[in-house]
């Protein structure tokens, strides 16, 4: 449990894995605690299958919309290798969350380079102090709520356990980013509470 | 009422409350969703400009007509206007009139990392700079009221990380939108030279009123804001989004933040300075501030202290400054495996991927144009000799023919995108056909602009909010230019493409290839599931053929053979036309 309700949030992925509408949904939360937020997103040339990085920011006053090296409480990587490439963010005593599922980069599919194996447990050997990681079937949780889009919302339900947010918070948030999509709300708030489920 | 927006969508937001009418722009990464995001509120007239000169050109004659209007670009898209800003600083305005300019230091999509503050100083026009969305719309209303106040056009520079940021914004009641009286005054408005020399007087005293004002009252014309903080002797003078980093780094430092960085409220500088020990400016790229407080005799440190490249960051800043050290990091990451990059990468089905395959095997020299193709460049293709700026290519390429007595032509090609070629590659056909030039020109028509994110443009037959809208012909506007030979391919048949270039690369004069087949991105250029590819295990011989184009749907299996993932296949049967072997078929079982 987080008594500061100040939070800096790593959300890591590749294009098109949904961390702009995690985000966004991370902005609703903060609005909805009457706290500050700043949300930084990627646009443009590196959305073609790139790696992408969310900065989520939420505190009583925001300054900067870059999470910095050794200052993200989370990292929530929303696909197995990102989480390496992101990890120098996490902050001493932070708690980094990773989705087993993995994308191979074009090189790797090309056969020249190689994707790391056991990534989960070269993290967990990595860890200083009490910083914590955690691996998760995200896309599993995803498909059993009813659709692989909706990974975003079982890495958030992770989250949640984290932080002392009371639950209607996030159910509210949930609907008001699906509001132009309503049939999509069921499905995301189920994937939301699978997440939740997954992490102790 | 609250809400949480993107610095762009607040723009928007603001040009909606500032009652403005008229917006015209072209797409430009980080500035692109300020255009989108007005095209939401439907009493402002908005459209997609064919560039950055005509957009503005649009909003100029609004706002002598008396409506207050807008122009948003990138940075180098202010290239391309400032032909009419600096004029437009001479007429002044009737209608508030607003150029926005976003920059991108760090160039996350960018051809370069210019600073388009040195436009302000050139032009003699106001610039604003906000550091968060809250401030790109008060910054924006403030813009629109300076504006008519001194009668001058008004710049409000963004920064990727304002741009595509989300905070919090207070939403504020729409104003009356008003088309003020019109009245002929030719010694304002027409910039002949008895006219423009008496209008530059003008100019100067503008600007030096505007800087006397903004020292006189900070907030209330320039949104300075003076931070006080008791026992530093540190002065911080900065803007944008460099103040946010200065905030968290020196807390306890005194922050003079300027609101309008262009002109410079000289005597509050000069207070300031006088207050501290130690005046330091913070500003990502040039050195904007330094220079002009330096030219006032005013001592100060600042790229003594930081780069001139790149962006800033609150570690940055803490490490010129402060003794503090870094905080301690939760994972320790020097045994960590190194993760293989994930490149940007044309998609599957890319219509580009064929095109530039062909290129690559004829072993021509390309000059290169903006937009996704620019990734032509890369491998597996490689196949681009230069690339510089919008439209430049074909320029570019009669420069080779021009060189070389006509001797590079037979070898050389150059690539355009249909929105580039319509943005500023019509005056260079022109120009080559008139020249006599033995150019062969690649337009590469996906029936979108496609990089900065799906925008419509004069030949996809819809308007920005999706309206039917006049196609143009590029095969009848080409003709009318004076090009002979014009010749159209679906660049996935990659045989094709090679032959029908080799002739018009063999041929005198100017030639048009026209490469059709629209983005795999976009509603029309999705393939059919059922034409999908399918792998005949049997017949393939694993020559590698298909897997070196690098397709995101076609990867190696274990035994050096094909597969194909069904989901991301988008059936443009390339890989089936690059394969000797018939392994590669349509339709069939998923592999």
């Amino acid at each position: 449990m987080t008594a500061k309700r100040e939070w800096n949030i790593v959300l890591a992925g590749v294009g098109g894995q949904g961390t702009l509408v995690a985000g966004k949904l991370l902005g609703i939360v903060a609005l909805k605690l009457g706290l500050d937020v700043k949300v930084s997103e990627v646009h443009g040339m590196s959305q073609r299958g790139g790696s992408v990085i969310t900065y989520v920011r939420i505190g009583e006053k925001v300054y900067s919309p870059i999470v910095e090296p050794g200052t993200a409480d989370f990292c929530l990587s929303f696909e197995q290798l990102e989480s390496i490439r992101w990890a120098p963010l996490l902050k001493a005593g932070g708690r980094m969350i990773i989705s087993r599922h993995q994308i191979k980069p074009l090189p790797v599919l090309m056969g020249r380079a190689k994707y790391p194996e056991e990534i989960a447990a070269s993290l967990q050997n990595a860890v200083t102090g009490d910083s914590k990681v955690f691996e998760i079937d995200a896309l599993d949780a995803a498909l059993r709520a009813g659709s692989p889009r909706a990974v975003n919302l079982v890495m958030l339900g992770a989250l949640s356990r984290f932080t002392d947010i009371p639950i209607d918070i996030w159910e509210s948030a949930v609907t008001e980013v699906f509001e132009k999509k309503a049939k999509l709300i069921p499905v995301n708030l189920k994937a939301f509470h699978f997440g939740r489920d997954l992490v102790q | 009422m609250k809400q949480i927006l993107l610095g762009n969508e607040a723009v928007a937001r603001g040009a909606y409350e500032a009652g403005v009418k008229v917006v015209s722009s072209y797409p430009g990464t980080p500035s692109t969703e300020i255009t989108e995001a007005v095209a939401q509120y439907d009493r402002i007239y908005c459209e997609w400009a064919t560039n950055e000169k005509v957009g503005a050109e649009v909003a100029i004659g609004a706002s002598i007509r008396g409506a207050r209007a807008m122009t948003c670009m990138k940075h180098v898209g202010a290239n391309v206007a400032a032909d009419p800003l600096f004029t437009a600083s001479y007429t002044g305005v009737n209608g508030g009139l607003v150029f926005v300019v976003a920059d991108d230091p760090g160039m996350h999509s960018s051809q370069n990392e210019q600073d388009s503050r040195n436009y302000a100083r050139a032009a003699k026009v106001p610039m604003f700079e906000p550091s968060d969305s809250s401030e790109c719309k008060d910054y924006l209303l403030r813009a629109f009221d300076l504006s008519e106040k001194y009668d001058t056009p008004v710049m409000l520079r963004l920064h990727t990380r304002v741009s595509h940021s989300r905070s919090v914004v207070e939403l504020g009641e729409p104003r009356e939108m008003q088309v003020r009286p019109y009245t002929k005054d030719v010694d304002k408005y027409v910039m002949m030279p008895g006219m423009a020399i008496k209008r530059h007087v003008v100019v100067e005293e503008r600007i030096r009123k505007l800087s006397a004002d903004a020292s006189s009252d900070p907030e209330a014309v320039g949104a300075h804001q003076v931070i006080r903080r008791s026992g530093s002797s540190l002065g911080v003078i900065t803007s944008g989004a460099s103040f946010q980093y200065v905030s968290e780094a020196l807390p306890e430092a005194n922050i003079l933040k300027l609101g309008l960085i262009w002109p410079l409220p000289v005597d509050l500088i000069r207070s300031f300075a006088s207050e501290v020990d130690r005046l330091v400016i913070v500003e990502e790229l040039d050195p904007f501030l330094e220079t002009e407080i330096r030219a006032l005799g005013i001592p100060c440190e600042g790229k003594e202290l930081f780069t001139l490249q790149g962006e800033y960051s609150i570690r940055m800043i803490a490490h010129a400054l402060t003794s503090n050290t870094d905080p301690a990091r939760g994972i320790d990451s020097k045994d960590l495996p190194v993760p293989p990059g994930r490149p940007p990468v044309m998609c599957a089905g890319c219509p580009h991927k064929g095109l530039f395959l062909a290129l690559s095997r004829m072993k021509v020299q390309v000059t290169g144009d903006i937009g996704c193709y620019t990734l032509g460049a890369l491998p597996p293709t490689s196949a681009m000799d230069a690339c510089v700026c919008m439209g430049a290519s074909i320029g570019m390429a009669h420069g080779f023919d021009k060189a070389t007595d006509g001797e590079d032509s037979k070898k050389t090609v150059s690539v355009i995108g249909d929105s580039t070629f319509l943005h500023s590659g019509i005056t260079n056909v022109i120009n080559a056909v008139y020249n006599q030039s033995n150019i062969t020109v690649i337009i590469l028509d996906n029936s979108i602009t496609g990089m900065t994110g799906h925008q419509q443009n004069p030949s996809t037959g819809m308007n920005i909010r999706l309206n039917p809208a006049p196609a143009i012909s590029l095969e009848d506007l080409c003709r009318a230019l004076g090009v002979e030979s014009i010749r159209v391919v679906d660049p996935v048949d990659t045989a094709l493409c090679q032959k029908v270039l080799r002739e018009e690369l063999d041929k005198p004069g100017v030639s048009v290839v026209i490469t059709r087949r629209p983005c795999a991105l976009i509603p029309t250029g999705k393939g059919k599931k059922e034409d999908r590819t399918t792998v005949n295990y049997d017949s393939c011989t694993a020559c590698g053929a298909c897997i070196r184009m690098m397709c995101p749907a076609l990867t190696e299996g274990s035994d050096k053979k094909p597969v194909i993932d069904w989901d991301t296949c988008n059936s443009c049967g390339l890989c089936r036309n690059l394969c000797r072997f018939g392994a590669l078929t349509k339709g069939g079982r998923e592999s």
